[in-house]
């Protein structure tokens, strides 16, 4: 048996894909300083990000892979080619080999000759679903979806970077198979070395958020107190062989990493913490242990791992209507009546030119919107609980209006009524803003594995 | 209530993130400090966390215990009024509502 392989360094450039563009260079910097093998990963492909993807490749078979891939890429291509760290991303949305085409010509641009590019695909469930086999699958809704997307796991990224890809390009994978793939493909876990497997999967999910396990969405001042948070780090985790990883960050930046930050990100989108189902095994929290090692170095251990699932989660969308928006705004003595006041102007008026758009919700932002319920019952204290605030004694309100439509036409109706209080409704109303969205509904299908052929090219 | 404990809001003892996934919100709750742990089991009940989010009407909520992280977790089924693609909630994440759940009174031993 060969010696044991080193610990392999993932740093991770982007968490969702309205990351910062500069946050992956101090990443970068860190892992060509601490020297030994690296790998950068990306994640910008959140649920509907990928649909509204695939509608965009339909308008333009050249697009469909995330808009400002350049803008991630650009500032750190050359010296991962330099210096062999590989990235890895989910940013090829619906056109992998579209995102492999704009890196090979970014490539060229900076001088860095030809780029091998692995090209990860197969989570396109409508190509390769029969008729029959899409019946079975199906939930409830009878209309065609816009897309359906399964879960891949990490060996199609493993083997990419097995045959010497400099750039790992997918479309949805599962996103700690994201670190997962490279740590295959660095130490050879055997596919079904489940609490491997599990630690690596869960070294992942520490790094999917970016700097959401470094300080990022994290501060509550004065309570959870995180330094130059405007600079906030982005993490570097160091994997052993043995499962065993230590959680840290970018060399000289803000945000901080304790076990605090690492138990907010561990649970973080857990149901289960003894099952957290992945495409590639199922991980168990219950026994994991922390131990703080240094500054902004926390050690993780005692992940476990089951069998992975027999099946893959699929996420469909469907067309789903529009969002209508419409918000103005009062201050002063009596705010708040005057803000109450409109609200039942504009639901008297819909009721009336709109009936389509029932139900109506009325927020009072400053009083009651984030925690409140479409029905109203937490703002009217129905459930024993009192809205933020003294009603009388505020003095800046800001009324939302919002209701879901079929149809843009309805939706326009919504904003009109609401930008008609200018003239029509009570007295001091100011700062009318808008906003119409499209939007796409989900389901999530389970389909057996042996139904979906995963594939990957060398390009 | 004794003389030696006072009612504080959640927030002071612990600390929490939420997720989503369709419908469902997941929070967790993790003690500032390891000698709170018993307390927190303790108070911080399923029914408790129910009743706190009554108007979302959850259909379940389940509560997974992790001591050897001082955390839970609570899985909160159907009360995003539709979720990121459906809702009419300005926060469609329900990404705040951790703050809610912080807000619970509990008594805890005078610092």
């Amino acid at each position: 048996m060969p010696s044991t392989p080193p610990p392999l360094l993932i740093g991770c450039g982007a968490g969702f894909s309205g990351d910062r563009w500069d946050a992956a260079v101090p990443v970068v910097r860190t892992l060509i300083a601490r020297g030994g093998p690296a790998v950068l990963m990306f994640e910008t492909l959140a649920e509907r990000t990928l649909a509204l993807a695939q509608l965009q490749r339909r308008q333009n078979p050249a697009a469909g892979f995330e808009p400002t891939l350049e803008r991630f890429i650009r500032p750190v291509l050359a010296d991962c080619v330099r210096h062999g760290i590989p990235i890895v991303g989910n940013f090829g949305a619906a056109n992998p080999r579209g995102a492999a085409a704009c890196l090979q010509a970014l490539a060229a641009e900076l001088g860095l000759g030809a780029l091998r590019v692995g090209v990860v695909e197969g989570d396109d469930v409508l190509a390769q679903l029969s008729p029959d086999q899409l019946a079975q699958v199906r939930g409830p809704r009878t209309d065609a979806p816009v897309s359906a997307n399964a879960y891949l796991g990490a060996q199609g990224i493993a083997a990419c970077l097995r045959a010497g890809a400099q750039v790992v390009v997918t479309g949805r994978v599962a996103d700690p198979a994201l670190a997962l793939g490279p740590l295959l493909a660095h130490f050879g876990w055997a596919d079904d070395d489940w609490d491997r497997l599990a630690a690596g999967t869960i070294a992942g999910h520490l790094l999917e958020c970016g700097a959401q396990v470094c300080g990022g969405y994290f501060a509550d001042p004065g309570l959870k107190d995180v330094p130059d948070l405007a600079h906030v780090g982005f993490p570097v985790l160091e994997v052993r062989a043995d499962g065993r990883f230590v959680v840290g960050k970018a060399d000289a930046t803000g945000g901080c990493v304790d076990e605090r930050t690492v138990k907010e990100q561990l649970l973080y989108e857990i149901h289960d913490p003894a099952a957290y189902l992945t495409p590639d095994v199922v991980a168990d929290l219950s026994e994991v242990t922390l131990q703080t090692l240094g500054p902004d170095r926390v050690q993780v251990s005692g992940v476990r791992g089951h069998a992975r699932p027999d099946t893959l989660k699929t996420t469909a969308c469907f067309e789903g209507g529009w969002l209508a928006e419409g918000e103005i705004s009062y201050a002063g003595p009596n705010a708040v009546a005057r803000a109450r006041l409109a609200a039942q102007v504009v639901r008297s008026r819909l009721a009336e030119w709109a009936p389509g758009l029932q139900p109506v919700r009325c927020d009072l932002i400053g009083v009651a919107s984030l925690f409140a319920d479409d029905a109203g019952t937490w703002a009217a204290g129905q459930d024993g609980l009192e809205p933020v605030g003294r009603m009388q004694d505020v003095q800046d309100v800001r009324l939302r209006v919002a209701a879901r439509a079929s149809q843009r036409s309805e939706a326009e109706q919504l904003t009109r009524e609401v930008l008609a209080l200018y003239t029509c409704g009570p007295a001091g109303g100011g700062g009318v803003r808008s906003a119409i969205t499209p939007r796409l509904a989900s389901e999530s299908w389970f389909v057996p594995r042996a139904w979906i052929k995963e594939h990957w090219s060398l390009l | 209530m004794t003389p030696d404990t006072a009612t504080v809001p959640l927030a002071r003892l612990a600390h929490g993130r939420t997720g989503d996934k369709g419908n469902t919100s997941s929070i967790s709750v993790i003690a500032y400090e390891a000698q709170h742990w018993p307390l927190l089991v303790e108070q911080v009940t399923e029914a408790r966390v129910a009743a706190l989010f009554a108007s979302r009407r959850p259909t379940r909520v389940t509560r997974y215990l992790l001591p050897r992280l001082q955390a839970m977790n609570f899985v909160l089924h159907d009360i995003l009024e539709g979720g990121v693609n459906d809702a009419l909630n300005l926060d469609a994440h329900g990404k705040s509502l951790s703050g809610l759940l912080l807000t619970l009174p509990v008594q805890a031993p005078k610092a």
